[in-house]
């Protein structure tokens, strides 16, 4: 049941939201954006890639139909905090298994709501993403306001090594829950894929991944073995991989010098597909760079446009980082996918190297699955390079 | 890519009239078709038989045509203006249907006319129960499991493979589906098979899994040429399957889906478009979820615009309509802008960050002895839609928003009532989904049934009910308080659970006008917000607003003179379309005129709440409230609220009282118009005459003005419109069993009783006034004696039988009463001629519901003139000061629900029940009555048999009626006195046995499509049941039925005309170059 307890949400341009406390009681700070999706609000707090920062929802009522563990993107929810204009008090739905504000509660997490979230997002809108502290403990609008500012910028900071995982492994191999098959209703064979006469090795970076990339490269017949941020290019080339996976992940790309030069040591060798953070480092493999948007893109409706079919997916997207589209074409990228809101670059490849990525999240999770053949993409580019042919 | 330009012409095929499950959102839909394609440099041709829509009117296509929407009239058309492409998917099922005929019968062929859109095969597929399914199951969706059977045997076995009982049985082919039904016990599965497979033709009947209370969705889909889908809205329904949609409270965005349950639902809406094979435009498709298991149903797919987008339109800010029209003609989502943020494409997926709840409308007091449970039949004539930040806000909008008394979930006021019913009843209601089911929910509550209880009860979604309880509690929680010891806090939440000031003032002890001073002084203030498709991710520039509590105002400010038009709310019969018609006319003449507008409505299906027709659009409830904060915050400078009906009118004095510019006539001339004696007192002054009357404030007087003035006298109520307890009635016996109603229906306001006036032709005017020059826009005469409600009633525009001094005599009358009146603005007056003498029945002066079909006959848009007279501007000034008369003959039908509502009285009276109205226009008034009879269809027959049975009194007219049947080749049949009567006077006529008296009877003779028109005319105010079982049988079969005499002329009439005649069609931009000032 929601309580009565105040909680607060202050800005580092001066303004204070107050509202109502759920979740955890703690104070913590990070950086405040949003997310339109209309849906997966669980998937959301669980995506590494939101790790940093407080999230909230320009959906009105969340909580509805609780939580389920077959749909936790990461083991926790990785986002510091959670803002919301109403909760529900109950979950309903057949495979809810507990209450959000339980589960936030569980994992420390605290959130705010019956806040005005149109007026806050219209502010991130137009002043750009903010620092932001949200109090669910007794703390004065100066504190909170102060505890914002005094937060360290996302900008230049690495937040993988605090997500990514610590050894290489097996995706599930040890723990076949988590190996699961994406949702699928009962009596439903739509969208079941035929299982393939030959599964692939492949070498994926968590750089703070999403569960579900790794549950739809296995669907997509791969074998995928997991490596940390800060494997060498030596230890993947010792699993001896048929291709290279580039993973999500939080935090600004440009500071992760080390990653950018595993990239650049491998891609010559494999075909390398990448997400998100993963695409970005894609970007400083070839020499390019990124740039902060405003307030980035987060939701589950952005039009990409393909260069090469002219066709319009509807994508998932978090990122609040962007390549710059000209940085990338002295080491031979070449910009595949647009976002036609913004104009941003959605996708890249190498010019001769079977290497491709994309800013958006093909796996979804939360958000519409238009983009799930790119990994049967990933899969076919694999299959050719083994016949020779690229 | 761009536009197709190997196309020059298209076809569009409008819904025709208002019916149930087709209104007003054909014409929005419709109209946003012509606009998108005229845009565009194609050459539009419009066909619809509906004068009262704003796609009717001459400026939206090149040529428009009035007439009927059969294939006969449609062939006509193509043939004559040989169009390139034919546009399905934007009239309906009306449309689709005349479009699959078209093809089927190789006119399209022929003509070289492409469908555009959808293909028919692809039509057939999404169409056909069968196809569709066996296309369900190859791409691996569920559907329900249903097999058919021609045996009991075979009806065990399909029992065994589909599982579980409850079952589903429905026979093919029977009438409305009846003999079917769900068996819960095997003993019950037997008789109802046996019995199905008895009444079915074809000895068949489906046997089908039964979803009932299982949750129900609808997703609105969008597809072009290069495969490119998107969702734009899904819709929960509040009330679990066995509900209509059509009758659902239903809830934007979904609400109890996981992301992984939405998006499966996603991918299986793109697979199904895909592979029924609708090229571009939107579809509608249907989903039944099982709340036990998830496991996700098909049920079904609209291939064409819907209800359902016109409100996921609505909900949205997207107009799929428009986006259908220019996909069907080679655009590409990402080549369409978003009209609303601009800057980004028409390829996304809008995201909303408020919930949306719509409620229907129901009308079964109309209706007396039907069933008023809700069932798969759609019943309702209309709904509201109402937007809130929550689900909470949302739905008490919605429901004042309805107007049918309730104030909200509780807090006074009709079923707000602070102590419940008696359990039994709560049960009964809550049991039988009804249209009151919503407000016993709260009955339960404060019976003290648990949620789980009322869930086993409803299976209505336990998060739904949780919210309602949240209103519930907080409802209880007021209670405890007053106006002095309710704090800012609460009071402020009290708002954003969406309480109105009224449910504050009963719940606090207070009055209306205290509160809301009260709320303000607290800094409690209306906040508005956008609706802009993206959740505030982008600027919006469409000013679409919402009101919520919250801590921000986005109305953007203007310096510009504002006008406020006040629409009419929810469809209901006697205020539906012709008023919002009033109202967006209302809009683009002042938005030309210079002026601002904001429209406030509440209505989804309208043109008016389409966020281009005004400069600002509030989609809110018409409430005092509401209105005064929209007025307040906007500063407008004046208010119109003679073109919404009644709605707006019922607000005028309040309005007023507090400040409010009413702009036009003002309110206390229309009250006068409703005020017996202040009304008397002006005819007397003027010298005109009214039959005698008297007023009454409780049944025992009235019955002694009924004495007084002499029965037949005609009862009921005022300040209504359609006609609401309104009765003629003859005799005491027949007035006592009455005079409650009329009461009933305006308690505390007077019943009104005047003398009826019978065998009286009736005339209806419309006039328009500046307050110096009053002009007549149109005089039509009805085809039926007077006691029919002139919504009901056929009329001919010009009169046809009336004399040129009694015209007159009727000009002087009406330009005197909008003298006297002050009218500034448009005023109906109904009159009454019986021997050659002129009585006065009625003044409104107010736009009527005749004000479209009067512009589409003498092409002027008297709605435009008239809101610019209100605002200021002289007719002369406009160049309006002679009345226009047209050279073509315009008549004008009404088409009734009756087939919809099983038991219910089949007949033609003082209280209105048709739905909508078609016209037919001709220079032979034979034609164009017989067109109107096609288009209101069934169509008038040319040959064949005639079932002929009237009243007493129609008895002598009844032999002159056979005999000119007899003369054009008609066989007739009778029974009883008219039998006699026609063979006493040497008609031939054969004598059918009458019902319970013998066999074969008319039914018999209608169910073997033996019979091809029926004249009936029922004796008495409460018609014999014999008499109705015929009618009802006649509506059954689609025979053409007439149930007054002056009706049956009309029809003769008319076959005269079509025997022997080429019947020409001609577009109302040619009739109207014809018409000629008097």
């Amino acid at each position: 049941m929601p309580t009565h307890k105040p909680a607060v949400l202050a800005l580092e341009d001066g303004s204070v939201f107050h509202g109502l406390a759920f979740g955890a009681d703690a104070t913590v700070a990070g950086e405040c954006v949003f997310n339109t999706s209309m849906t997966g609000y669980q998937e959301i707090l669980t995506d590494p890639s939101y790790f940093g920062q407080i999230v909230t929802m320009t959906a009105s009522q969340i909580g509805n139909y609780g939580i389920t563990a077959a749909d936790d993107e990461a083991a926790a929810p990785m986002c510091s905090g959670f803002v919301v204009r109403e909760l529900s008090p109950i979950a309903s739905n057949w495979r809810s298994q507990q209450t959000l504000p339980a589960y936030l509660e569980k994992h420390g997490i605290p959130g705010i709501s019956d806040i005005d979230t149109r007026t806050l997002t219209k502010k991130l809108r137009v002043d750009g993403a903010m620092k932001c502290c949200l109090s669910t403990l007794p703390l004065t609008d100066e504190a909170a306001i102060e505890r914002a500012r005094s937060w360290e910028d996302i900008a230049g900071s690495d937040y993988v090594k605090d997500v990514t995982c610590q050894t290489p492994y097996l995706w599930g191999a040890d723990d076949p829950a988590r190996f699961n098959a994406p949702y699928q209703p009962v009596g439903t064979t739509l969208g079941i894929l035929a299982e393939r006469p030959q599964r692939f090795r492949v070498a994926a970076f968590d750089l703070g991944a999403k569960y579900t990339i790794f549950r739809k490269l296995i669907r997509h017949g791969f074998d995928v073995q997991v490596f940390p941020a800060n494997a060498s290019a030596a230890m993947i080339r010792e699993y001896a991989p048929d291709g290279l996976f580039l993973s999500n992940g939080p935090g600004d790309p440009a500071a992760l010098d080390y990653m950018h030069r595993t990239v650049m040591d491998l891609i010559p060798e494999l075909p390398t597909f990448g997400i998100c953070l993963g695409h970005q480092m894609l970007t400083h493999a070839l020499g390019g760079s990124t740039f902060k948007l405003k307030f980035g893109h987060r939701g589950g409706n952005q039009p990409v446009k393909n260069l090469d079919t002219g066709k319009v997916s509807i994508t998932a997207q978090n990122h609040g980082f962007a390549t710059d589209p000209q940085s990338i074409e002295a080491g031979g990228g070449i910009v595949t996918e647009i976002n036609l809101n913004d104009q941003t670059v959605e996708g890249l490849r190498h010019r001769e190297l079977p290497v491709f990525s994309v800013q958006y999240h093909p796996e979804a999770a939360p958000g519409p699955n238009d983009a799930d053949p790119l990994f049967q993409d990933f899969y076919n580019l694999i299959a050719q390079r083994l016949a020779g042919k690229v | 890519m761009p536009k197709r330009d190997d196309l020059s012409s298209i076809l569009i095929i409008g819904a025709g009239p208002i019916v149930i499950g087709q209104a007003c959102e054909f014409d929005y839909s419709g109209t946003q078709a012509c606009k998108a394609l005229k845009e565009e440099g194609y050459r539009v041709i419009l066909v619809n038989s509906n004068p009262a829509t704003i796609m009717t009117d001459p400026e939206f296509a090149d040529v428009t045509y009035i007439e009927p929407l059969t294939v006969e009239f449609l062939e006509k058309i193509i043939a004559r203006e040989r169009p390139d492409a034919l546009l399905p998917t934007l009239g309906g099922q009306t449309a689709l249907n005349l479009s699959m005929e078209l093809h089927q019968q190789g006119i399209l062929e022929k003509y070289q006319v492409e469908m555009i859109g959808a293909k028919p095969e692809a039509i057939d597929k999404g169409e056909d129960r069968e196809l569709f399914k066996q296309a369900m199951l190859k791409i691996g969706l569920d559907v329900a499991r249903s097999r058919t059977v021609k045996s009991l045997a075979e009806a065990r076995e399909a029992a065994e493979f589909i599982g579980s009982l409850p079952l589903i049985i429905r026979p093919s082919f029977t009438l409305g589906g009846s003999g079917g039904g769900i068996a819960y016990n095997q003993e019950e599965f037997e008789a109802i098979v046996a019995n199905g497979l008895d009444l079915s033709p074809v000895h068949e009947v489906l046997i089908e899994e039964c979803l009932l209370g299982w949750k129900e969705y609808e997703m609105e889909v969008m597809r072009d040429r290069k495969d490119q889908c998107v969702v734009i809205c899904s819709i929960e329904n509040f009330d679990p399957m066995g509900v209509h949609t059509g009758d659902s409270i239903t809830v934007a965005p979904a609400m109890t889906l996981s992301d992984k349950e939405f998006q499966a639902m996603r991918d299986a809406s793109f697979a199904v478009i895909r592979e029924i094979g609708v090229e571009t435009g939107g579809s509608n498709i249907q989903f039944s979820l099982d709340p036990q298991t998830g496991r996700q149903v098909v049920i079904e797919m609209n291939p064409r615009v819907s209800r359902s987008s016109a409100l996921a339109s609505k909900a949205t800010g997207f107009p799929i309509a428009k986006i259908a029209a220019k996909l069907a003609v080679g655009y590409t989502l990402d080549e369409l802008r978003n009209d609303i943020t601009r800057l980004t494409p028409a390829s996304f997926e809008p995201t909303i960050d408020y919930v949306v709840t719509k409620i229907p409308r129901f009308t079964f007091e109309k209706f007396e002895g039907s069933d008023d449970s809700l069932t798969s039949a759609m019943k309702s004539v209309g709904e509201a839609m109402a937007i809130g930040r929550t689900f909470k806000e949302s739905m008490q909008k919605a429901l004042r928003s309805l107007e049918v008394g309730a104030r909200g979930f509780g807090g006074g006021g009709k079923w707000g009532a602070d102590t419940p019913p008696d359990r039994a009843e709560i049960v009964a209601k809550l049991a039988t989904p009804n249209a009151a089911r919503v407000h016993y929910l709260r009955y339960g509550f404060l019976a003290g049934m648990t949620l789980d209880e009322i869930f086993e009860l409803t299976k209505i979604d336990p998060w739904f009910l949780h919210q309602l309880h949240e209103i519930f509690t907080m409802e209880q929680d007021l209670k405890q308080l007053s106006l002095d010891t309710i704090d800012t806090g609460a009071f402020r939440r009290a708002k954003r659970f969406g309480f109105s000031d009224v449910q504050l003032a009963h719940l606090l002890g207070s009055d209306f006008d205290t509160v809301r001073a009260a709320r303000k002084a607290r800094g409690i203030l209306t906040t508005y917000r956008l609706v802009d498709t993206c959740a505030a991710e982008f600027e919006a520039f469409t000013p679409y607003y919402y009101s919520s509590y919250g801590d921000e105002n986005e109305v953007m400010p203007s310096t510009k003179q504002k006008i406020m038009i006040l629409g009419g709310g929810p469809n209901r019969i006697g205020q539906g379309i012709e008023f919002d018609y009033c109202c967006v006319h209302a809009s683009f003449a002042l938005r030309e005129a210079g002026y601002e507008t904001v429209m406030v409505n509440s209505n989804p299906e309208t043109v008016s709440t389409d966020y281009d027709t005004s400069d600002r659009l509030y989609f809110e409830p018409l409430t005092l409230e509401d209105v005064l904060e929209i007025y307040e915050q906007e500063k407008c400078d004046g208010v119109i609220v003679q073109f919404g009906g009644q709605t707006p009118l019922n607000l005028a004095t309040d309005l007023k009282q507090r400040g409010v510019n009413i702009i036009g006539t003002s309110p206390e001339s229309i009250d006068a118009a409703e005020d017996r004696k202040l009304f008397a007192a002006i005819l007397h002054k003027l010298g005109l005459q009214q039959p005698a009357n008297r007023t009454a404030m409780n049944e025992h007087d009235a019955l002694a003005a009924a004495h007084e003035i002499g029965f037949p006298v005609l009862l009921r109520p005022s300040f209504v419109l359609g006609g609401r307890g309104m009765f003629i009635v003859y005799s005491e016996a027949e007035f006592k069993g009455v005079v409650r109603q009329a009461f009933d229906v305006m308690p505390d306001k007077p019943v009104l009783i005047d003398k009826f006036l019978e065998d009286a032709i009736e005339l209806d005017v419309d006039c328009i006034s500046d307050g110096t020059t009053a002009v007549i826009g149109g005089m039509l005469e009805h085809i039926e004696f007077a006691g029919v409600h002139s919504g009901d009633a056929g009329m001919v525009m010009p009169p046809h039988t009336l004399s040129a001094p009694m015209l007159q005599q009727v000009r002087d009358a009406t330009h005197a009463l909008a003298r006297e009146l002050n009218v500034i603005g448009l005023m109906n007056v109904q009159f009454a001629i019986k021997e050659n003498e002129l009585f006065l029945i009625e003044v409104n002066p107010r736009a009527s519901r005749t004000i479209p079909f009067v512009a589409k006959a003498m092409g002027t848009p008297l709605a435009k003139l008239a809101a610019r007279v209100m605002a200021g501007a002289t007719l002369e000034e406009l160049g309006f000061t002679r009345e226009i008369v047209p050279n073509h003959w315009c008549v004008k039908e009404s088409v009734f629900p009756f087939v919809r509502f099983p038991g219910a009285t089949i007949t033609l009276s003082p209280e209105m029940r048709s739905t909508g109205e078609v016209m037919g226009l001709d220079q032979d008034l034979g034609v164009a009555f017989a067109k109107a009879q096609a288009a209101a269809k069934p169509g008038l027959p040319t040959g064949g048999n005639v079932f002929l049975s009237v009243k007493d009194e129609d008895k002598p007219r009844a032999v002159d009626l056979a005999r000119r049947l007899v003369r054009l080749g008609f066989k007739v049949f009778s029974t009883g006195g008219t039998a006699k009567i026609l063979a006493e006077n040497g008609v031939q006529a054969t004598r059918l046995a009458k019902i319970n008296e013998g066999r074969p009877t008319a039914v018999d003779m209608l169910k073997n499509n033996d019979i091809q028109l029926v004249i009936n005319t029922p004796g008495g105010m409460i018609p014999r049941k014999d008499e109705n079982t015929i009618r009802a049988a006649a509506y059954a079969h689609n025979v053409c039925l007439m149930t007054t005499v002056m009706g049956a002329f009309a029809a003769v009439k008319g076959i005269e005309a079509l025997v022997g005649t080429e019947v020409g069609v001609t577009p109302i931009q040619d009739y109207v170059k014809n018409v000629r000032p008097l």
